[in-house]
């Protein structure tokens, strides 16, 4: 457990759970990204403006870090290629069916107390932790 | 306050929070998912200092009428666990474990300008978008 990072990780946590509360303070909306994200093509022009804003900020915030420490977009990917795009399409059809991610389900979900959130957290938590023991068995992780 | 630039404000806590918790990272998610390895519990304590802050938060928001910017909350209403919430759960982590992102930081990783957060993000909103034009018609705007 030697990269065990408890403080940066609930402190930063608390700054996601901030956003997710001002959301739904300002706006009324739950902070699931796959939910906001989902919602873009059909949306009304309106609806659909706000949206691209939240996105705007959530790829802006990482780059104002990087100008106080650099390193903060250092980033590692444990597979890439081909393995990388199924995935991708896995999260993006798995997210839309489910209606809802880590965030949506496992933040403000639970936040809610949704028995159906609570579920969906321990089932995608579940599979993740067998694919990443199955991978390391078949020798895919470093 | 338009609702854009309150958007704009939680999506700058949000990628922040990502950055500061390192979740933005894939090494450090699957850290986590690791849990017959090396494993790292850090995601726990992200998903708990946002609990920490949502659950009182909700709880007060819950007994207001409306919020600042809008004529409701709109609080999701759906409380059936079906197969679509499990399989799709299941789909998700999958590709979650297979990869170390979820939507957030997937999105949120692309100032990195590392080629694999493309390929994923590029897949990732091909599927998700293709899964809403399959599946419309029987969905509304906002469903959590």
């Amino acid at each position: 457990m030697e990269n065990f990072t408890p403080v940066s990780a609930t402190l930063g946590g608390m700054l996601i759970g901030l956003s997710a509360l001002w959301l739904m303070a300002a706006n009324g909306r739950i902070a699931g990204i796959s939910g906001l994200l989902g919602a873009l093509p059909r949306a009304p022009k309106g609806e659909r403006r706000w949206r691209i804003w939240f996105f705007v900020g959530l790829i802006a915030g990482p780059l104002l870090m990087s100008l106080i420490r650099k390193n903060f977009l250092d980033i590692q990917f444990p597979v890439s290629g081909a393995l990388l795009a199924l995935a991708g399409i896995l999260v993006g059809v798995g997210t839309q069916m489910g209606s809802g991610c880590t965030s949506g389900h496992g933040v403000c979900g639970i936040a809610r107390f949704s028995a159906r959130s609570i579920v969906a957290t321990i089932t995608f938590m579940a599979a993740g932790i067998i694919t990443v023991a199955i991978l390391r068995a078949a020798g895919g992780l470093s | 306050m338009s609702r854009s630039f309150s958007a704009l404000i939680a999506g700058l806590l949000f990628g922040i929070g990502l950055t500061l918790s390192a979740m933005l990272n894939p090494a450090k998610v699957i850290g986590f998912l690791d849990l017959f390895g090396n494993w790292d519990p850090s995601l726990a304590f992200v998903m708990g200092g946002a609990l920490l802050v949502t659950i009182p938060g909700y709880f007060v928001l819950r007994k207001k009428e409306k919020p600042l910017l809008e004529t409701q909350f709109f609080w999701p209403e759906a409380t059936q666990i079906d197969a679509k919430l499990i399989g799709g759960a299941v789909l998700f982590g999958i590709g979650w474990g297979l990869s170390g992102l979820c939507p957030g930081p997937a999105i949120s990783g692309i100032g990195a300008l590392n080629v694999n957060s493309f390929i994923f993000l590029g897949a990732m909103l091909v599927s998700a978008f293709g899964y809403r034009v399959y599946a419309s018609g029987n969905q509304g705007i906002e469903k959590l």
